[in-house]
């Protein structure tokens, strides 16, 4: 099937070499995957409980309900929910890992660390009711610590961060529906209770707790990004590039692979340091040390330090097939195990780092926080060692890379936005959306997925919006896919926006000395991080005195695969925005399911999922949105 | 030779993915979302059995000497030139007078739902390269579809592997 190839000619470039290197990937472990379980992809398989595995017949052709009598529509919701706690998991743990490496910052145990950006620290800060005045930094960071870490076991008030970041309307509207978590350790611990053999049966209850458990993910993933925002900085626009062309053969090749700052910002900034470079040179490399990355850390380390990226998930096999990586560097989440037998077949040096990540086959250095710098040096002069053995050894490295302008945080937005209007940045986004030359706004998240053809769906649906006028915003896989594909250049802006987004990116970028448009796709960092674009969202709610619900905005997952992608979108639909879904999720052996999360819900939290797995009908259908919404708002619409 | 659908029942894990990959190959649109979103659910035309720890798909296999053929008096049932047994282009013949249900010693015929007309396998299944949907779907190749000969081939040749290893082992 054509729409199955990898958009990416470097993505092709280097299948071709896994072909004659026989080395398997994630393309072929799938190929010996199908035909795929028709069960599992409804939702109607439990294995809750040891009398089953239960499965519903999907055509009513065999039994409907589960040895407990358990039906389809309890049974997807279980399935569904059980997914989001996974996700929230996840996120909240990659928060938790944040907030205690400030907490040994804030005790003065973690030397390589420091509060790099107060002025975050004192926003956080006040937006939680912690005095600031006449403390010291890290006095105030012990506080905002113990607040983040009072985040996670059971509270007596909703968590802070799910409801002090949002607009009052969303707070009313977590009241009413009572989904306002109350601990995300505990909405995590409530779901697996209430998804266990006899307890909660009831579908949209269930879903209901599935909401709760998204909005404790949102709390986690805001958590996240204010802390590694308070210790490595608030991403600034900047200047790199994108895809293995990148990768140099006479370098040492460092690849950071996975999501948390912690471990690969120390690796950047390290890797910078003269003597470290002197010894890579030492051993032959003339072009000294060349740092990448790939998935979550690749956005974590793009935004913040400029290091170019040349993989997604799905792609992240590919850049060891070169020949030319002397270490892959990962912590956690969507590392593919399978990098330690591509790993092995070139001779490069897997390294995993964290204590519940740990892949067999892969040389395991654990990290720890308080010698974070040693063990920074230990991990890159194992890359130097490797160098040296593969050095004279031939290479197959693509040429291709694509400029990228990087590094759009909230705050480098409006800062942005200021040049054009110092006193109220965000009314000349406001009266773009007004006129016109602003359709809306679309949030691309999510993750990449072997089941589409790698990138396809995030470029067809860009290119068709950003035709039409909509300000594309991007992050986590999304965000790598238009980088390795040159959306994330300035020039793109002139090749594919439509007339009124390009004399609006133009005009900002010009504000801002940049002699040019900014790119047609703002990258405002990792999938942790798309509270960002959130916090642009209720800004803009808040000042025109609306609900998010009311507001031009989308989210669009086209590619998404990880439990962390359902509860973020859950999180979305929960905060009033439709939320397109490129593949159709595991809910559809419920009918009942199905219609509350693309129908009903739209009642409740005005945000429903739309499911369109064919890239221009989904680009129709979300333009279609912001047009309902736009005339909602009295504003002029257009046709597609 | 005609290839036919064989089955190794000591590979059968009873996942049923056969039977719902049947249901959809005869539902209008051939996708499972399709099928799934569809006013009238498709019927399978194969059947997973368990007793005790042996499970097994069981469907029709088109009898040479048919009783339900032999049994149908409209000649609804009949043999094609390819020698399957089928009713799926006479079926304004069926009179539901369920004989083939009685006469079938392996039981894959059924009733279309509350209508009184007889459906089993008409292999009216095909992919592109004629392999039949409950054979693509079967994950651990319990399912075949090969000529008889083929398969009692490949049959012999197991045995000699294991025959094989038993030498190679006892030389160790």
């Amino acid at each position: 099937m054509k729409n199955q190839e990898p958009l990416d000619s470097s993505v092709k470039e280097m299948l071709a070499v896994a072909k004659t290197s026989n080395v398997s990937t994630v393309w072929d472990r799938y190929q010996s995957q199908l035909p795929q379980c028709g069960f599992g992809e409804t939702g109607i398989c439990c294995r809750n409980c040891l009398q089953g595995p239960c499965r519903i017949n999907p055509f009513g052709d065999g039994p409907d309900v589960g040895i407990c009598g358990a039906g389809a529509d309890t049974i997807v919701a279980r399935n569904l929910i059980r997914g989001i706690a996974g996700g929230a998991a996840s996120h909240s743990g990659h928060a938790k890992h944040l907030a205690h490496v400030l907490k040994k910052v804030s005790k003065g145990e973690a030397p390589a660390y420091s509060v790099k950006e107060t002025a975050k620290l004192t926003a956080v800060a006040t937006r939680l009711g912690i005095p600031t005045e006449n403390r010291t930094t890290l006095e105030v960071a012990g506080d905002v610590v113990q607040a983040a870490l009072d985040e996670f076991s059971e509270r007596e008030t909703p968590n802070a961060w799910a409801v002090t970041t949002v607009t009052a309307g969303r707070v009313a509207m977590m009241k009413e529906l009572k989904v306002a978590p109350y601990g995300i350790d505990s909405i995590i611990a409530e779901i697996m209770h209430r998804t266990t053999l006899g307890v909660d049966a009831d579908p949209v209850n269930l879903l209901l707790g599935g909401i709760k458990g998204a909005i404790a993910d949102f709390a986690g993933c805001h958590l996240g990004t204010d802390l590694a925002d308070i210790l490595f900085g608030i991403p600034t626009p900047t200047v790199s590039e994108a895809n293995m062309g990148v990768i140099k053969e006479k370098a040492v090749n460092i690849a950071l692979h996975g999501h948390n700052p912690v471990l690969s910002d120390m690796i950047v900034a390290t890797a910078r340091e003269p003597e470290i470079v002197a010894e890579a040179k030492a051993a032959g490399a003339e072009q000294g040390i060349q740092l990448m990355g790939i998935c979550c850390t690749g956005s974590e380390v793009l935004m913040r330090h400029g290091v170019p990226t040349v993989a997604t998930a799905v792609s992240q096999e590919l850049p060891i097939l070169t020949g030319a990586i002397d270490a892959m560097i990962v912590d956690y989440q969507c590392v593919y195990p399978s990098l330690a037998n591509v790993a092995e077949c070139f001779g490069t040096p897997l390294i995993t780092t964290m204590d519940i990540a740990k892949i067999p086959g892969a040389t395991h250095i654990e990290f720890d926080e308080e010698h974070a710098s040693e063990k920074a040096r230990e991990i890159i002069r194992l890359a130097i060692t490797a160098f040296k053995r593969r050095r004279n050894k031939p290479v197959h490295i693509p040429s291709k890379t694509s400029k990228v302008v990087a590094g759009f945080s909230t705050e480098a937005i409006v800062a942005a936005l200021a040049k054009l209007n110092a006193d109220d940045p965000l009314q000349p986004l406001v009266d773009n959306i007004v006129n016109g030359n602003i359709q809306g706004v679309v949030l691309f998240a999510g993750c990449s997925n072997i089941k589409v053809g790698h990138d396809q769906n995030f470029v067809a649906i860009a290119k068709e919006l950003i035709a039409r006028n909509v300000l594309v915003l991007a992050t986590g896989c999304g965000a790598g896919a238009f980088a390795r594909n040159g959306l994330l250049d300035p020039q793109a802006t002139l090749d594919y926006a439509g007339d009124g987004l390009k004399a609006v990116l133009t005009a900002i970028g010009e504000a801002n000395g940049l002699n040019g448009p900014l790119p047609p796709i703002l990258h405002m960092g990792s999938c942790v991080d798309n509270s960002r674009p959130v916090d642009i969202a209720v800004a803009l709610a808040n000042k025109l005195k609306v609900d998010i619900p009311q507001l031009p905005v989308v989210a669009s997952a086209p590619e998404y695969k990880t439990e962390k992608a359902l509860s973020i979108g859950t999180w979305s639909v929960s905060l009033g925005l439709p939320t397109h879904l490129g593949l159709v999720p595991p809910v559809i052996g419920s009918k009942l399911v199905t219609r509350v999360l693309t129908q009903d819900i739209k009642e409740l939290t005005g945000g429903y999922f739309i499911v369109e797995p064919d890239p221009i009908l989904a680009a129709e259908k979300i333009f279609n949105v912001l047009q309902e919404r736009r005339q909602k708002l009295n504003i002029s619409t257009r046709r597609w | 030779m005609q290839k036919e659908i064989l089955i190794r029942y000591e590979r059968c894990m009873g996942c049923h993915s056969c039977e719902v990959a049947c249901s959809v190959a005869h539902s209008p649109s051939k996708t499972l979302v399709g099928a799934m979103l569809s006013d009238k659910p498709p019927l399978k035309q194969i059947y997973v059995e368990q007793i005790d720890n042996l499970k097994a798909p069981i469907a029709c296999r088109h009898c040479e000497e048919a009783p339900c053929v032999e049994l149908c008096t409209t000649h609804a049932l009949h043999h094609t030139p390819d020698g399957l047994v089928t009713n799926s282009d006479r079926q304004d013949k069926c009179l539901g007078c369920w004989m083939c249900i009685m006469a079938c010693p392996f039981g894959v015929i059924r009733q279309d739902g509350d209508k009184r007309r007889a459906v089993k396998c008409d292999r009216e299944c095909l992919d592109e390269s004629g392999i039949p949907a409950c054979v693509k779907a079967c994950p651990t190749k319990a399912l075949v579809f090969s000529t008889v000969a083929d398969f009692q081939a490949g049959k012999r040749r197991e045995q000699v592997a294991v025959l094989e290893d038993c030498t190679s082992h006892s030389q160790d």
